[in-house]
């Protein structure tokens, strides 16, 4: 009888827990990457086959359908983390960011090539090629940082104008050429560091989630993000400058657009501009409600997108190996995210938790007899 | 039910995550009655009124309505307004770009088509009969707060309304706005609809009520008949403690002489703003209490924020401590050591969505530096240090401030000030809309604050506290300052003429 009775206090302790992380804002992701995993479990468990090969310039390397999220999730997770910050400050969102991830590979092959679209050796080092690649962005994403901090215009517009010339930018820079690389080492960045069988991309985003994670850690920019996107006035009275956190968000995010756009021209050594990361804006915004985060600004988790975004490339390879068309892609994975919008809705996960708390006594009444 | 109640209430629970929001609470109003629901802020009115309105679904009790058979259920707002309940808010929510009548009409009108013709006839004819005095085919939003706050209870009225809940409707008003909104009480009243009013004013509840029911800490304590308690009693039963507390106040600040005072802490000579006020000279000395008086839009508040640089100032110098200084932007005048608690809580105070610990946090954090932030540890004990030092309520330091109430939010940005441990500190509006027992402490607290030789500039619409707080009044008129008075001419009179602009002490 006893026993019964300590049993049933640990499943109440349990449930305690589960109730508690279904109100996390985390759990969101965290439950949408569960289901995944479970249908892929169901229909084909292969799905989570990781083996050793040999790549085609013969070095053994990690294959499998996991390793392949984790690569091509890179970018994203990278944008997702600038995009928190600028949704958290500005209220709104950077759709700019594929056009500017075209005019910052553009940077780097310029620089990499020089007027020389088919090089034989490399015009510069790698790292200076990297460096510029670094400012040009930054410099684009303060272009968009003025036009919201201090012209106060709406973040949609104010990147709507990148967004629109970007890309013919992009092109422009290298005079409307395909710059391609032939050296080797370019392409490390991108594939796989010889030796070493992890892609190197999984080594970026890692890198850039650390600094994410000490910069939240050791400096204010959480508070002072979070504090000017839920109240400008206040903040300004608290010797917070809400101009300048808004604008320093969107160079952050800048800084993210150049890594993700080094990463990208890396994997394929060329570019192609009307094509390089189309549509990944959509993408890194979709991963930041993912995560639960409002897209109206303030409060932020930071993990939660990145796991976010993780989710988004879980699911577009996953609809890719059950063979879904390339072009009926957006269709299946629309109805996913719709989905999951809606169960990260604050109404729905209300209503969730309402059901959890119904389930608890009557499971418990079964128990008991 | 009881004979002649059209509402009645009884053993109402809620309970919130933690909080023991209500508890057995009765309350009954009776047909063409002013009913009043009092208590400090936290005490469940709130809650009360939005069980009874159905924003929030009641955990225990029973609501019995007249002309209805058993309890009904309320579970949301339009169950109450079709049970016949309706709720004036404090912060209007009517559309100030539609007019008045198509406000009135708003959301009731059936089927796709509008008879236009129809809806301003009848919208004309509830203003006429209410004496209301506002056009229908007016926009709403020329017609002064008052007139806004008429509309919003005629609303309520033509929709056949046996119970009208107004909640703080004269916060926003001025005194002939408030003697207008009493006669249409009355006049509603006449009508045999039964009204529940919540506000903090205790004036207007002993003129216009003619019951009040008091709630303490989620509970009942009790119902009476508007002459069988007296104001002091009442104030008693919401504070739950005898009245010796208002007494202790009392106007003993030093009197400072020209000689005694010495150098200003802070001094400014033609100060001027973007805000519009006339150049103003200032002074204030160490422990002194001073405060700027004057009706609403006088440019009180222009005239702190001025010195804070919460406004771009466009002439005049500011010296502290006998030394120039520029405070361009309010990092500034922070690490001059000035702290300024602005007039608009929510909208310039508290920051919403973030916990209770990083509102009290967040200027001494700014003043530290982005690149230093405080240890979580470090920034739980502040927090806890001055939750327990301004008895600030609160489920934990984690909880976000605008869940708290409102003499709570008023509290933690007080603390938020105190930790910068200022040197000055500049007091808008801190005790408008708050209990009075918060109202107490933070007066007593800013006579501690300047025994402790800090300088305090406080402002209040409410002169008596004024009074009692400051020992040297500025007065403001049309964004001038029109004189200064200390010592003798500390006298309600005196300020009043002052203010008026009759015999000028200027």
């Amino acid at each position: 009888m006893s026993s019964v009775k300590t049993s049933l206090k640990e499943k109440k302790g349990l449930k305690g827990t589960l109730l508690g992380l279904v109100r996390q804002q985390i759990f969101i992701p965290i439950a949408a990457l569960l289901l995944l995993v479970l249908f892929n479990l169901i229909v084909d468990p292969s799905f989570f086959a990781i083996s050793l090969s040999e790549n085609s310039a013969g070095d053994p390397v990690l294959s499998g359908y996991l390793i392949t999220i984790l690569d091509n999730a890179s970018e994203l997770a990278i944008l997702a983390i600038g995009m928190t910050l600028v949704t958290a400050a500005s209220g709104g969102q950077d759709i700019s960011v594929g056009a500017t991830i075209a005019i910052a590979g553009s940077v780097v092959l310029r620089v990499l090539c020089g007027t020389n679209s088919r090089p034989e050796t490399l015009q510069a080092p790698i790292i200076v090629a990297f460096l510029v690649c670094c400012v040009v962005a930054m410099l684009f994403g303060a272009f968009n940082g003025v036009l919201v901090a201090y012209f106060k215009i709406q973040p949609m517009v104010a990147t709507l104008i990148l967004y629109t010339a970007g890309r013919s930018i992009a092109a422009w820079i290298n005079n409307n050429e395909l710059p391609i690389i032939s050296e080797p080492s370019f392409g490390y960045f991108g594939n796989f560091i010889p030796g070493i069988p992890v892609p190197t991309p999984v080594f970026i985003a890692i890198a850039c989630m650390v600094v994410i994670a000490l910069a939240l850690k050791f400096t204010n920019l959480g508070l002072y993000s979070q504090s000017v996107g839920i109240n400008p006035h206040s903040s300004r009275l608290n010797g917070i400058d809400p101009a300048f956190i808004k604008f320093i968000t969107y160079v952050i995010l800048g800084l993210c657009v150049a890594v993700a756009g080094f990463i990208k021209v890396s994997r394929f050594s060329t570019i192609n501009y009307s094509v390089v990361a189309k549509d990944i804006e959509m993408d890194a915004i979709l991963a930041v409600a993912l995560g639960g985060n409002a897209l109206s600004g303030g409060k932020f988790n930071m993990g939660a997108s990145i796991l976010g975004a993780y989710v988004i490339q879980f699911l577009t390879t996953t609809l890719f190996k059950f063979n879904v068309d390339s072009s009926a892609l957006p269709a299946y994975k629309a109805v996913v995210v719709i989905l999951l919008v809606v169960l990260s809705a604050p109404v729905a996960r209300e209503k969730l938790s309402n059901f959890w708390k119904k389930l608890a006594p009557a499971k418990a009444a079964k128990e008991a007899n | 039910m009881q004979e002649g109640a059209v509402l009645e209430m009884r053993g109402i629970c809620k309970y919130f995550p933690g909080v023991r929001a209500l508890q057995d609470v009765d309350f009954t109003l009776r047909e063409g009655e002013i009913h009043a629901l009092m208590g400090e802020n936290g005490a469940g009115k709130s809650t009360l009124i939005k069980v009874l309105t159905g924003v929030h679904v009641k955990d225990g009790g029973e609501i019995f309505l007249k002309g209805t058979e058993g309890p009904v259920h309320i579970k949301s707002p339009q169950d109450a307004q079709n049970a016949g309940i309706s709720t004036v808010y404090q912060e209007i929510t009517l559309c100030p770009n539609l007019t008045v009548a198509e406000n009135m009409f708003i959301g009731r009108t059936k089927g796709g088509f509008t008879n236009w013709r129809y809806i301003n006839k009848r919208a004309g004819e509830i203003l006429r009969s209410l004496e209301i005095p506002a056009a229908p085919t007016q926009q709403l939003g020329s017609c002064s707060i008052a007139v806004q706050q008429m509309v919003a209870i005629a609303r309520a009225v033509d929709m056949e309304c046996k119970v009208l809940i107004l909640d703080e409707p004269t916060s926003s008003l001025d005194e002939q706005e408030v003697a207008k909104l009493f006669k249409l009480m009355l006049d509603l009243k006449a009508k045999g609809v039964g009204i529940i009013f919540v506000t903090h004013f205790l004036e207007q509840v002993y003129e216009v009520c003619d019951r009040i029911t008091v709630l303490r800490d989620g509970g009942l304590v009790g119902e009476y008949v508007i002459e069988d308690l007296p104001r002091v009693q009442l104030v008693a039963k919401m504070l739950g403690k005898e009245l010796d507390d208002l007494a202790d106040i009392k106007g003993d600040q030093p009197a400072y002489t020209e000689e005694d005072r010495g150098e200003p802490v802070l001094e400014a000579h033609q100060l001027a703003s973007t805000a519009g006020i006339k150049p103003f000279d200032f002074a204030i000395y160490k422990g002194e209490v001073n405060g700027f008086t004057g009706l609403l839009g006088s440019g009180r508040s222009e005239c702190v924020r001025a010195i804070f640089g919460a406004d771009r100032t466009t002439g005049g110098t500011v010296r502290m401590d006998g030394k120039e200084v520029r405070i361009r932007k309010p990092l500034d005048a922070m690490k001059l050591g000035i702290g300024y608690l602005p007039e608009d809580r929510k909208q310039d105070g508290i920051v919403g969505d973030l916990s209770v610990r990083e509102n009290i946090i967040l200027a001494l954090q700014v003043m530290k530096g982005f690149f230093h932030p405080f240890s979580r540890a470090q920034a739980e004990a502040f927090a806890d240090e001055y939750i327990k030092l301004l008895e600030i309520k609160t489920a934990s330091s984690d909880t976000p401030i605008k869940s708290l109430s409102g003499g709570n939010q008023q509290k933690v940005i007080l603390a938020r000030w105190l930790l910068t441990n200022p040197k000055y500190l500049i007091l808008d509006e801190p005790t408008r809309g708050i209990d009075i027992g918060t109202k107490i402490e933070i007066q007593k607290l800013v006579l501690k604050l300047a025994a402790e030789g800090k300088s305090v500039t406080f402002i209040s619409s409410e002169i008596d506290e004024m009074l009692r707080t400051c020992s040297r009044l500025i007065v403001m008129r049309d964004r001038k300052v029109v004189g200064e008075l200390g010592g003798s001419d500390l006298a309600q009179d005196k300020i009043m003429q002052t203010i008026a602009g009759g015999e000028s002490a200027s």
